[in-house]
């Protein structure tokens, strides 16, 4: 009888502590959003990039809220869904977020992986880049999936003493001058750069946006891109993977981003970087997962890294740039010119001609109709290419 | 007197007799002994391995919603039309270079392994033996992905290989990032699941009958080719499923020493679970290593392999 009674209490205790956290992030507005941030839970279990909770900046954050973070780095976009979409999808009631980037971001919100996110509890949002505050890779009809947090160019790196003139535009690596010492990354996305580069120099194909490709405007970015494939040493999978060919000299030059640029530099490898205009970039969200077991832990975690003095220290031990332009005056106490450096004092003309990702739909927004190719077609195309 | 009823007298606390009782039972119908023995083993067989085929066989005839990443689960063969297109013959090149890599390095290795595994049964004494024996099983004690870069820094531009070879005088390798280099890598990576099943058959041909067949007139070479190489033949079988069916699975070689154009099967499948989770996609590719896997280990059992394990 006495053990009846114990599991009675312990179902009791299980649903309480179900129950209670979500009552407290989930307010009375109507739309079923949180109205204020209730008490932490004590965890908060990311998938992030590598860094995106580097202990620099993550240490206060756990002394301030209690929340003890639990990291499982990501190495790809798709990993970043796959470990997303495991056990049932939706995070499976073990992630709280995931610093997915534009290329992931969509396909967490078609697939219902993520939930809506009320940026009222972030104070720093009102703050962003313009660009940034509700982009079409994580803003949905007006209903925000998340907070940016960093973003970056795609870079053409080069090796400064075998690379003679300097390169100037994305033309060298479509060109034969460097054959087999060029590197571009294995990932789908990397179409969108063959489709901007034709945007330029073949208006023909009427490409109006990189990432909504018609049938006929794939089919001419995937013979560039076989063109491209004989050029190529190799498709780097991860950062790493690009940095070691830069370091042993398999590698003169190729996509990347600033991230590799200052590895082989604090390596004393003698490389460069340009962002030759227009490009593409990236751009990264803290997205709520939707069976998020630590809600309050999550939307603390969202306030803290987009609060000035984070964003600043988090941009400079990645190497990226903060979307809260306030970060701009900490950055430069960092490292003197760093605000510049990483390009947070541009204009806004600056942003437009940066094509950020996002994952390809069938919907295209330029014109009406679904027939712009989806990212199911993408990979099949990437996979006709490099395979 | 039944062996119950003497049992059920003799044995006092009834925990022992039905302890005796139990064992009395499986010594008359053996069949239940052999039964419980199996019977953990066999239901993991049929539940995690069966039942995984099963559903990898039954999803590769799905599709997946390309909007919200959804199971569609109606019936059709649209994955296998794709991967055995003719028009577009993607799917088919990577089976065929991951089939003929494969096939590559269990030769390789076959030739390899032959004389080693034949000095080391028939030639080598005990102490070089053994010692041998730690050498070939040395590698097996560190990380597969150490072992592969290791040999990523071997072959790349300002490697050990490349750097040898200008030593030497002769013209570089080159080779990082090709599928030479794959070939080269698995074939080493898996050279031990070679050498050992040879070794073994090799080492269980009977000394007299080298002799019988020295006494007949035959020559070293005769001997190696009529009585040697059809005794250890299954040996070699049964070592070539190893590295064939390992090279066939593997995706992370490609990934990190393979260049542009070397992707296996297995890479695409694991972009394939990442993309959308287009898991039937991937499960209708999986098939493809599963099928060719059954062939060769019919063939295997016809060449007399299972007996060499």
């Amino acid at each position: 009888m006495r053990r009846v009674r114990k599991i009675h209490l312990a179902v009791a205790a299980l649903l309480c502590a179900l129950i209670v956290p979500a009552v407290a992030v989930s307010g009375g507005n109507g739309s079923g959003l949180p109205t204020s941030i209730g008490k932490g839970e004590g965890s908060l279990n990311l998938i992030e990039w590598s860094a995106y909770s580097d202990p620099s900046f993550a240490k206060k954050f756990e002394q301030q809220t209690g929340c003890i973070i639990h990291r499982k780095d990501a190495g790809s976009s798709n990993e970043m869904v796959a470990l997303m979409r495991t056990g049932g999808g939706g995070g499976g009631g073990q992630y709280d977020l995931v610093s997915a980037s534009g290329d992931a971001s969509l396909r967490l919100i078609y697939g219902g992986d993520v939930q809506p996110v009320n940026v009222r509890l972030i104070p720093a949002w009102k703050d962003f880049l313009p660009a940034f505050k509700s982009p079409a890779h994580n803003t949905v009809k007006g209903v925000h999936y998340g907070v940016s947090v960093q973003w970056g160019p795609n870079t053409l790196i080069y090796n400064t003493a075998k690379v003679k003139p300097a390169p100037t535009g994305w033309a060298s690596i479509y060109s034969g001058k460097y054959k087999g010492k060029l590197t571009v990354p294995n990932n789908p996305i990397q179409i969108a750069d063959a489709a901007l580069y034709l945007m330029q120099t073949k208006p023909s194909l009427g490409i109006k946006d990189p990432y909504e490709l018609t049938q006929d405007q794939l089919n001419a970015t995937v013979s560039l891109l076989k063109q491209q494939k004989p050029l190529l040493k190799r498709y780097w999978n991860y950062a790493t993977d690009e940095i070691t060919s830069f370091k042993n000299g398999d590698v003169w030059m190729g996509a990347g981003w600033p991230y590799q640029t200052l590895q082989l530099q604090g390596a004393k490898a003698k490389v460069k970087e340009i962002v030759p205009l227009p490009t593409t970039g990236w751009a990264d969200t803290w997205m709520l997962a939707k069976k998020a077991p630590h809600p309050n832990c999550a939307y603390m975690w969202m306030k803290y890294v987009t609060t000035a003095p984070v964003e600043a220290k988090q941009a400079l031990v990645f190497g990226e740039t903060p979307v809260n332009p306030k970060a701009c005056p900490f950055m430069n106490k960092l490292e003197a010119g760093s605000c510049a450096k990483y390009h947070l004092n541009e204009p806004a003309a600056y942003y437009s001609k940066i094509k950020f990702w996002k994952t390809p739909v069938a919907q295209c927004g330029w014109k009406s109709g679904n027939d712009c190719m989806d990212y199911n077609a993408w990979q099949r195309a990437w996979t006709q290419i490099t395979g | 007197m039944s062996v119950e009823a003497r049992a059920s007298q003799s044995a006092g606390p009834p925990i022992r007799r039905a302890r005796l009782h139990a064992g009395a039972a499986l010594w008359r119908r053996p069949w239940l002994k052999g039964a419980g023995l199996l019977l953990p083993p066999l239901v993991i067989f049929g539940v995690v391995y069966l039942g995984a085929l099963a559903i990898l066989l039954v999803s590769s005839f799905w599709t997946v919603d390309s909007f919200t990443g959804k199971l569609v689960h109606t019936w059709t063969l649209d994955n296998f039309r794709i991967i055995f297109s003719l028009s577009d013959p993607t799917y088919l090149r990577i089976a065929g270079r991951t089939i003929g890599i494969a096939a590559a390095v269990t030769l390789t290795d076959a030739v390899l392994a032959f004389p080693l595994a034949y000095f080391m049964a028939r030639v080598a004494p005990p102490r070089v033996r053994s010692v041998l024996f730690v050498l070939i099983l040395l590698p097996l004690w560190s990380s597969y992905l150490v072992r592969i870069y290791a040999w990523q820094t071997i072959l790349s531009g300002g490697g050990v290989l490349d750097w040898s070879l200008r030593k030497a005088g002769l013209p570089t390798a080159n080779i990082a990032y090709t599928n030479w280099a794959m070939w080269l890598v698995f074939s080493y990576v898996w050279l031990p699941f070679m050498v050992l099943p040879v070794y073994a058959s090799l080492e269980r041909i009977p000394h007299s009958y080298i002799e019988a067949s020295r006494d007949l007139g035959a020559r070293g070479f005769r001997t190696l080719r009529s009585v040697i190489l059809p005794l250890a033949l299954p040996g070699i079988v049964a070592g070539s499923i190893f590295t064939f069916s390992l090279t066939l699975g593997d995706f992370i070689t490609p990934l990190l020493v393979g260049g542009p154009g070397s992707s296996f099967i297995g890479n695409v499948v694991y972009e394939n679970i990442g993309i959308n989770a287009n898991v039937p996609f991937a499960a209708a590719l999986a098939t493809i290593p599963v099928a060719v896997m059954a062939v060769y280990l019919v063939i295997a059992r016809r060449l007399g392999a299972f007996e060499a394990l």
